[in-house]
């Protein structure tokens, strides 16, 4: 278990490591550094500014100043969206709007995913099953702009049931929490009809049938534990989905969070913040997929620990 | 041959033979040892013409009612995005004046934007473009992935450990920040290379525009570990059968074993792979493009034609929900008919 712990952290520092470097060099190839696009300064003051954010040095020396400086919590400053803004501050002030409406939707991804799935699995074949799959299918290829905007025509336009703009009370958040949970909802549930599959055809199922255990017993004791472990191993992707989700869900309903930042930070190319934002959103995404993956191993025995990574 | 012919006295039901009947059954004659005659064997063998893999795979697809459902939609999707401008005047840039903000009427059945465009032909050409994005990721992904994976597989040992490590670290990128960044920072990069550049590749991958060079190459670099795993575990169980044994014995070399021998009994894995790999680009495109990275300007897409109507998608909510249904339609129905593939190809997945 130590081994494997050890192993699966190596991995994901040495993955934090290498996307902390394609940033930078990405970063690097834009042609002309990042103060050209104002009104070009003069020569002096381009140098002074240079030498201020350590840009006059080689390369491989400013790659190492910037993850000496990561480590140290301090990802430089922001160049346009907040002139001199700490890009770390940035970041502390918006992910936690972006945190609580992720955690919100997460939870309800997988409250309602996997009985969905589940309902579905035990009633194979009959009229609720082809149901809850189309409405599966469905969620996992809308795209989640157009569940927002939808949302949006209908309730907040159509109907004038629910606020479309800002965060004030908890009817705000009914929209955009539904919206980021509704194609991970439907990716579980899909995970958890097919591995529900799996479990109530194996014997030990049969055995508790035949003991006569009664049928709720066996889902919630039996079954249901053992159909919980594919669902368990997607919550790493899912972490990302939703953050990334974000980016889409905060932009149209207007959310102050670090996604919708982002990609304004993007359009406007502030790149010490689009840089930091996205080292900062990928280390939370390979720790989360760390922790879930060593969860996973822990909760279930017959993984061969000895065995990192692929299958 | 001389057992054909024992099995000749007794009842054959639906083909099979019963053990019991053959050792039970008794009384042999004689002429059972006799071999058996043509016409004797011919009745025996076969019945009904046999089918090949891919009349059987066709067979079950078209039992498949959802699927043959999806893949008219899909059908009738790529002939409104490839022939349907034939029949329209206006070209996705030419702006009427005049003509502006027109809302649907019988010249034009999706309207105009506010300068003056045709929003039917722009649909087409986005539909087209969010076609073209799909298919030409998933054939990179094709490429790349099956080679990766195939090798990997064959090789084994020391190198396939490595090789699947490497596979690993890709898969734990988060991909969604890697595309934005690519897109981002590749722009202006791509865009001085195309306009310096004169060969005549160059000048056709201009066409395209920075933002979808770089969503080709995010795919090129990230999509293709699911693909390798995938090729990887089949060639990892192909590669103990008898003819690839045979094959190296006859001194056939690692290229072509993978290419002649691996790489064709992979082939349902892989098409239903790169199917199902369709659908999931265009995901991504639409993604990207309604933030605003995606296809640069005039050129549109989907994603972005509803991108520019939510500044008005109180007033002009048609706009956006005309793109936004022939996507989610298309990605529905290319998830669905990848799925009914998936059956038809490989029924042992089937749940």
């Amino acid at each position: 278990m130590l081994k494997f712990i050890a192993k699966r952290i190596a991995q994901a520092i040495l993955v934090i490591f290498f996307i902390t470097c394609i940033t930078f060099l990405l970063m690097n190839l834009v042609p002309g550094g990042p103060f050209l696009s104002e009104k070009s300064p003069s020569p002096e003051v381009l140098a002074a500014m240079e030498t201020k954010y350590g840009l006059d040095k080689p390369l491989p020396v400013q790659l190492k100043n910037y993850i000496v400086n990561f480590i140290k919590g301090d990802l430089g400053v922001s160049y346009k969206m907040q002139k001199n803004r700490p890009v770390m501050t940035i970041i502390k002030d918006m992910f936690p709007v972006s945190a609580k409406i992720g955690s919100i939707a997460l939870l309800l991804a997988v409250l309602f995913g996997v009985p969905m799935g589940c309902i579905a699995a035990y009633n194979r074949g009959k009229f609720i099953d082809s149901f809850l799959r189309v409405v599966m299918t469905l969620g996992v290829s809308i795209p989640g702009f157009v569940v927002a905007t939808s949302l949006l025509i209908l309730f907040g336009s159509v109907l004038k049931l629910l606020p479309t703009i800002g965060l004030t009370s908890w009817k705000n958040y009914i929209m955009p929490c539904f919206t980021l949970a509704f194609n991970p909802m439907c990716y579980i549930g899909r995970l958890a009809r097919s591995s529900m599959l799996d479990v109530i055809n194996q014997d030990y199922i049969r055995t508790a049938r035949a003991k006569g255990v009664k049928t709720t017993s066996i889902i919630f004791k039996h079954a249901l534990r053992n159909a919980f472990i594919p669902v368990l191993t997607y919550l790493g992707p899912l972490t990302a989905g939703i953050l990334t989700g974000g980016f889409v869900v905060e932009s149209v309903f207007n959310i102050p969070g670090l996604g919708r930042y982002f990609v304004q930070s993007i359009l406007n190319r502030d790149y010490p913040l689009i840089m930091g934002t996205t080292i900062f959103l990928a280390t939370f995404i390979v720790v989360m997929t760390l922790i879930v993956d060593i969860l996973y191993k822990a909760v279930d025995p017959r993984i061969d620990l000895t065995k990192g990574g692929s299958n | 041959m001389r057992i054909q012919k024992a099995f000749g006295t007794i009842p054959i039901v639906s083909g099979q033979v019963d053990i019991d009947d053959v050792l039970s059954g008794g009384e042999m004659q004689k002429d059972d040892f006799e071999p058996a005659s043509t016409s004797e064997k011919e009745n025996f063998l076969e019945e009904r013409p046999s089918l090949s893999y891919w009349q059987d795979a066709w067979r079950r697809l078209k039992r498949n009612r959802v699927a043959m459902v999806s893949l008219f939609i899909i059908i009738i999707i790529c002939l409104f995005a490839f022939v349907g401008p034939f029949f329209r005047e206006a070209d996705y840039t030419t702006q009427m004046r005049g003509k502006e903000n027109l809302p649907p009427s019988w010249e034009y059945p999706f309207g105009t934007d506010n300068i003056g465009r045709d929003l039917l032909v722009r649909t087409m050409f986005g539909t087209r473009v969010s076609l073209i994005v799909g298919i030409s990721a998933s054939l990179i992904v094709l490429v790349i992935g099956s080679l990766y994976g195939a090798i990997s597989g064959y090789l084994g040992g020391r190198v396939d450990m490595v090789m699947m490590r490497i596979v690993d670290l890709i898969y734990a990128i988060p991909d969604v920040l890697v595309v934005l960044l690519l897109t981002t920072v590749l722009k202006a990069p791509l865009q001085d290379w195309f306009n310096n550049s004169s060969s005549g590749l160059v000048k056709s991958l201009a066409v395209l525009g920075p933002s979808l060079i770089s969503i080709f190459i995010a795919f090129g670099l990230l999509y293709w570990v699911s693909m390798a795993r995938i090729i990887r575990g089949q060639v990892l169980m192909l590669k103990q059968q008898e003819y690839i044994t045979a094959s190296k014995a006859l001194g056939a070399s690692g290229a072509r074993i993978i290419r002649r021998h691996l790489l064709p009994n992979c082939i349902g894995q892989i098409i239903v792979t790169t199917c199902l790999q369709i659908p999931s680009a265009i995901f991504l495109e639409s993604f990207l493009s309604f933030l605003g990275v995606g296809v640069s300007a005039p050129l549109t897409s989907l994603g972005s034609m509803a991108s520019d109507a939510l500044g008005g998608m109180y007033t002009y909510t048609y706009r956006l929900l005309i793109p936004a249904t022939i996507l989610s339609v298309m990605i529905l129905s290319l998830n669905l008919f990848g799925d009914g593939l998936r059956d038809a190809l490989d029924p042992r997945l089937k749940k």
